[in-house]
């Protein structure tokens, strides 16, 4: 395809909570979790941050990484499962804030943790198809675990923004493939504060399945091997699920090593494995290969093969690298935590 | 803020746009539409600020109106942009860690908000120059 990423910033709030810290108020074993799970840490929003505000400083450093002129993005997609509005666009304030406004369209999309890759694919079709130059596809999410529920321990807040277009890429998009069915395993009511899950019913039939699908379906089409590739990004709810779907098809830990960044951000959903391609990215080499594959509860899941350029040595330093957000964070203790998540009602 | 208020000055509050005299080279945030030194004979047009400046002085406030009540306590500060001017702008760092002189730049924030039904405001306020790019 004669489409790919033109440019890519990333963004993560800088507090963080031990799975320790929510264990010991629930009283459970925090070592059982952190094997269970393979995740140590998460991410969590400041009290003025949210979903628009983590993407609009994500689609910051993306147009200030390649130089881009904002005036020439003809859409802005964000896929988030916590828009601060049930009713009003949250991308017309990013649209706004990031200078693109008023000669574009914006839309939000849900399809919870893969609504960014589905805006990835929008993108690339306006993008191919020549009614837009530049397409920018955000996944950002302050995203929702019940006081005690198992996703308390990885629901975490960040935000990608990938721009789209056919000059000056840093990686081709050779394809991309969608496997989706009805598959209820997660959902949240209009007015419910946190979702509902199927317990162990998101992993055989919605995540294992899905992914493993889209993954298989893309390189049946390609005839492509996972030995073909460099790197392989899955949505990482967890640790556990992408390094045990990469082991199911074929990909070696060392290939899902540099995407791998769930253990000390937790889930960022609609961010997830977009978080991962932006800290491949960051290592990548020209000429090295990209398998990606997104899931979405409900549930879906689309696959991408990406081959990086030689132009990501140029505009790779020009914004913060995933392990540069990563870095230094400011630990707090779980009342710190309920207070920025807003569950201590004032 | 009425959302009216606050529409009319989202270009000033997400990107910190305000004006510049291109006769007399003098910068203003908020934005003026005639220049005070030059007056009619100005030639006032839009202009983005890069969003680093230095705190000139601050205050942490523990006692707040309604509306940032959650906030507290936060540090308000007045900020003198690089081009000129001073605005007043919350800083959101350790409280240990604020100074009279210290570098900052613009990051995208929430303002507050009118309840959990009312209008959500986003807008600029500042961080320490070395947590970004």
């Amino acid at each position: 395809m004669n489409v790919g990423i033109v440019s890519y910033g990333a963004y993560i709030p800088r507090y963080r909570i031990r799975v320790e810290e929510i264990a010991k108020v629930w009283g459970a074993n925090a070592n059982s979790i952190i094997d269970g799970l393979m995740v140590f840490e998460k991410s969590v929003p400041d009290l003025d941050e949210d979903t628009i505000t983590i993407a609009v400083e994500a689609a910051r450093y993306a147009i200030n990484r390649a130089n881009i002129n904002p005036e020439k993005i003809g859409a802005v997609y964000t896929g988030s499962e916590s828009h601060p509005y049930a009713v009003k666009p949250s991308r017309t304030v990013i649209a706004e804030a990031i200078g693109a406004t008023p000669d574009l369209t914006v839309a939000d999309f849900e399809f919870a943790c893969k609504a960014g890759t589905a805006a990835i694919q929008t993108c690339m079709g306006m993008v191919e198809t020549g009614m837009i130059e530049l397409g920018m596809a955000i996944g950002s999410d302050v995203s929702q675990g019940a006081p005690g529920d198992a996703l308390e321990y990885t629901a975490a807040a960040g935000g990608v923004a990938y721009i789209i277009g056919k000059k000056d890429q840093v990686a081709n998009i050779e394809s991309t493939y969608s496997y989706t069915t009805d598959t209820p395993d997660f959902w949240r009511r209009e007015g419910m504060p946190y979702p509902e899950h199927g317990g162990r019913f998101t992993g055989e039939p919605g995540y294992f399945k899905h992914v493993s699908s889209a993954a298989e379906g893309l390189m049946k089409r390609m005839g492509t091997k996972p030995s073909d590739y460099n790197y392989a990004i899955f949505h990482q709810p967890n640790g556990k699920f992408p390094t045990r779907v990469a082991k199911m098809l074929g990909f070696t830990s060392e290939q899902i090593k540099p995407g791998l960044v769930v253990p000390r951000l937790g889930n960022t959903y609609s961010g997830s494995c977009m978080m991962g391609l932006a800290a491949t990215l960051d290592i990548a080499k020209a000429g090295d290969r990209i398998f990606m594959t997104s899931f979405g509860s409900g549930a879906g899941s689309d696959a991408f093969s990406f081959t990086v350029t030689d132009r990501i040595d140029e505009i790779r330093n020009r914004a913060p690298g995933v392990e540069t957000l990563l870095a230094n964070p400011i630990y707090i203790n779980y009342a710190t935590y309920a207070r920025h998540k807003g569950k201590i009602k004032l | 803020m009425s959302v009216p208020r606050f529409w009319r000055r989202i270009k000033n509050l997400y990107n910190l746009i305000g004006t510049h005299c291109e006769k007399c080279g003098g910068f203003f945030y908020p934005p003026r539409n005639m220049c005070p030194k030059c007056r009619r004979n100005g030639i006032v047009n839009p202009f983005k600020f890069k969003g680093a400046g230095v705190v000139v002085t601050y205050t942490i406030v523990h006692t707040a109106a309604k509306d940032y009540a959650k906030l507290t306590p936060y540090i308000l500060a007045i900020i003198k942009l690089d081009e000129g001017p001073s605005l007043t702008s919350q800083v959101i760092c350790d409280h240990s860690q604020i100074h009279i002189g210290m570098r900052v730049k613009s990051a995208f924030r929430k303002l507050g908000e009118e309840s959990d039904k009312g209008m959500i405001y986003y807008g600029t306020k500042f961080v320490p120059m070395e947590e970004k790019a």
